[in-house]
């Protein structure tokens, strides 16, 4: 499928692909696109920052390439690698056979036969579908040399391997770049790349996301849901939950058959929305309680 | 077609303004700015701001800055046209009431040519003059004697002798090495080729790097004698090593990372002192490190930093929640080292609540009992771990 050609259609598009964006993402998202510009995205863990790379590669019907990042990433594993077994033996056949000619053998073993294409090589390549998608998933988690080495694939999307030279895509791959910030990205990395910060969504939304995510879902459990993790938001925690989280503790709640929230189902499912022990001794019990009134309260000045 | 390079015109200049506030909006911002707003089209104005904002704001912390300027910029007529004005070699000078309306920042970066503006160069002028004397005056002029040549010397020779507890950390990546335990195929094979016969087995192994070091240091009114020396250290500390991270406490806390990163020592302090606001005052330990454990912890903490925190654990609010906030600071830090300049006081005992609630929760306790330069400083913190904190039961 080709890239859509205004930012309607890109919203269109993720909505098709179960993602529901807000205008400013379906507007960077257009621009990075029509632009053949990677796409930096940056936001708090569970954010639905891989999502969106999913979201685009089946709703444009391209492949999706994805690199996930650590520390001690090397060419070795994010670009490409020689198939040392398979050169050993090449060797030891053609010294059997009584070749001599070490020049030639050098060619022959250090030739893209031998070559392992690891993902980013994969995605420079050309694909039947078109550009495949890119995704680079949580780069701060790999160190400062390897962010370098991104400079050159993402600002030519060439790759240079020096026994065989420099392989350039036909047509770059759509990139997607994700980190929770745990470093700072370097400014050159930045530069090449549009930006975005994934925030949390309004409880509108983030309504929306929970319709499509867990459609079975009770509707009032559904809204109480969204309005205890948008109050939970505010209240300056360690691990703020995310839209991820939102989704398991509805799933959880619906397992349970709770068609709305009381403190006894918050106090023993919280597990499942917050992840840091501090954080739930806070929430459990009287904060839990306060909130559950709060909602109340509102849905019925709703009413 | 002129109407294009009108609008062209216009976020050359909305660029202008973005840097002038302090976003890192480069030629090339600038030029996607453009492209993008070709390709996006003129729909409506929430499309135009996200156009603009996809290409021009890098940094999460830039976007109020970007909504702030974008509105004043793009909505305002009258404050266009002054600042179009500004652009020409005649200088008007803007009535106060649109000044403020506007943001302080974004005026600032608005109306920089302005003749009376205050030089960049010296931002304290202001403040002093509006300010009586005060213990922060002091500090500030203590602060500006300039390093002399001899101290520069004095500091990078004392810098290189700093060795901090864990200071090679063992990465995951790997470099060429005779003696290695990691075979390297790539290289071995090369060489096979090269000679023949038996193959020569090349090696690669670990390579070790410092891990990120995250100072918190104290600045508060029973620290200020010893300012100066931190501050020099800071300074040669964050120019010799990557991955230094510093923050200055006191009542709040202040980033100084970037300031500290200007070569020039005097100007790196000078900029300091600008961005900190709580010199000299009270040291508030719990809510400060609370702000860093929220703020801060996660985003510099990871790959096994080692968090120096330098107080003299004298807290105005009698160490109410530190406790909790230090412990939490020690699960996430690889190593948590206590630099304690024990001022005024010959016979350090534990006493005050700060003091007793950071002290278990640290690895390391470095007590300092003269520091009267930055070498014997760095040799409080080079000298091997003697004192473990002594546990006390609860």
């Amino acid at each position: 499928m080709t890239i859509p050609a205004s930012i309607d259609e890109t919203v269109e598009l993720l909505a098709r692909g179960a993602y529901v964006a807000d205008r400013s993402l379906a507007t960077v998202i257009f621009l990075a696109l029509k632009m053949g510009r990677p796409l930096l995205l940056e936001g708090e863990a569970g954010v639905g920052k891989t999502e969106i790379a999913k979201v685009l590669a089946s709703a444009l019907g391209r492949r999706l390439i994805r690199l996930q990042c650590y520390e001690g990433l090397d060419t070795a594993s994010a670009v490409y690698e020689w198939n040392y077994q398979a050169q050993m033996i090449e060797i030891r056949l053609a010294e059997a056979e009584g070749k001599q000619d070490r020049d030639t053998l050098g060619k022959d073993v250090f030739s893209e036969r031998f070559l392992i294409r690891r993902p980013i090589l994969q995605a420079l390549e050309p694909d039947v579908a078109g550009p495949p998608v890119l995704l680079i998933d949580e780069l701060d988690r790999t160190d400062e040399p390897f962010e370098a080495y991104l400079l050159e694939v993402l600002s030519d999307f060439q790759v240079t391997v020096p026994e065989i030279g420099t392989i350039k895509a036909k047509e770059p791959p759509i990139v997607i770049i994700t980190s929770n910030r745990t470093r700072e990205i370097h400014d050159a990395l930045k530069r090449r790349c549009l930006y975005h910060w994934v925030d949390y969504p309004d409880a509108e939304r983030e309504l929306n996301i929970l319709r499509l995510k867990a459609p079975g879902a009770d509707q009032r459990l559904s809204r109480e849901v969204v309005a205890f993790v948008q109050s939970l938001r505010k209240l300056d925690l360690y691990k703020n939950p995310g839209v991820a989280e939102t989704i398991d503790w509805a799933q959880a709640l619906t397992q349970l058959d709770a068609l709305a929230l009381n403190q006894q189902v918050v106090n023993d499912t919280l597990g499942a929305l917050l992840k840091y022990q501090d954080d739930i001794a806070r929430v459990q019990g009287s904060e839990a309680a306060r909130i559950l009134a709060e909602i109340r309260a509102g849905a019925q000045a709703a009413q | 077609m002129t109407n294009q390079g009108r609008i062209a015109e216009n976020i050359v200049h909305f660029a202008r303004v973005l840097r002038r506030a302090g976003l890192k909006a480069g030629p090339q911002q600038v030029l996607d700015a453009i492209a993008a707003v070709e390709a996006a089209g003129f729909n409506s104005r929430e499309d135009f701001y996200w156009t603009l904002h996809a290409t021009l704001v890098k940094r999460h912390e830039d976007e109020v800055i970007f909504e702030q300027a974008f509105h004043v910029f793009w909505r305002d007529p009258q404050l266009l046209d002054r600042m179009m004005a500004l652009m020409l070699p005649e200088i008007r000078t803007p009535d106060n009431e649109d000044r403020e309306k506007a943001n302080r920042r974004i005026s600032d970066a608005l109306f920089a040519n302005e003749p009376n503006k205050r030089e960049p160069d010296e931002p304290e002028l202001e403040i002093d003059a509006s300010e009586t004397f005060s213990a922060s005056e002091v500090l500030r002029k203590k602060d500006f004697e300039q390093m002399t040549a001899a101290e520069l010397a004095e500091a990078k020779a004392a810098i290189a002798r700093l060795r901090l507890p864990l200071d090679e950390a063992r990465t995951r990546r790997t470099a060429p090495s005779a003696r290695g335990r990691i075979v390297d195929m790539r290289a071995t094979l090369r060489a096979s080729l090269r000679a023949g016969g038996i193959i020569p087995l090349k090696k690669r192994d670990y390579r070790h790097r410092r891990p990120p070091l995250v100072v918190l240091c104290d600045i508060s009114g029973s620290m200020s004698a010893y300012s100066r020396i931190f501050l020099h250290f800071l300074h040669a500390l964050t120019n010799d090593r990557d991955r230094v991270h510093v923050f200055l406490f006191g009542t709040r806390l202040t980033n100084v990372t970037r300031e500290l990163k200007h070569r020039d020592v005097d100007d790196a302090l000078a900029r300091v002192t600008a961005a900190v606001g709580d010199w000299d005052g009270g040291t508030r330990i719990g809510e400060t490190l609370h702000r860093f454990n929220v703020d801060w912890g996660r985003r510099v903490l990871g790959q096994g930093a080692v968090v120096l925190l330098v107080t003299d654990g004298l807290d105005r609010d009698a160490g109410e929640g530190v406790e909790p906030e230090v412990a939490r600071l020690h699960r996430q830090a690889k190593r948590l080292i206590w630099l304690n300049p024990l001022l005024r006081y010959d016979r350090f005992e534990p006493k005050a609540q700060g003091i007793r609630a950071l002290l278990p929760h640290v690895d390391e306790f470095r007590p300092v009992h003269n520091i009267a330069s930055l070498a014997s400083l760095i040799e409080a913190l080079s000298a091997p771990a003697a004192t473990k904190p002594e546990r006390r039961a609860a």
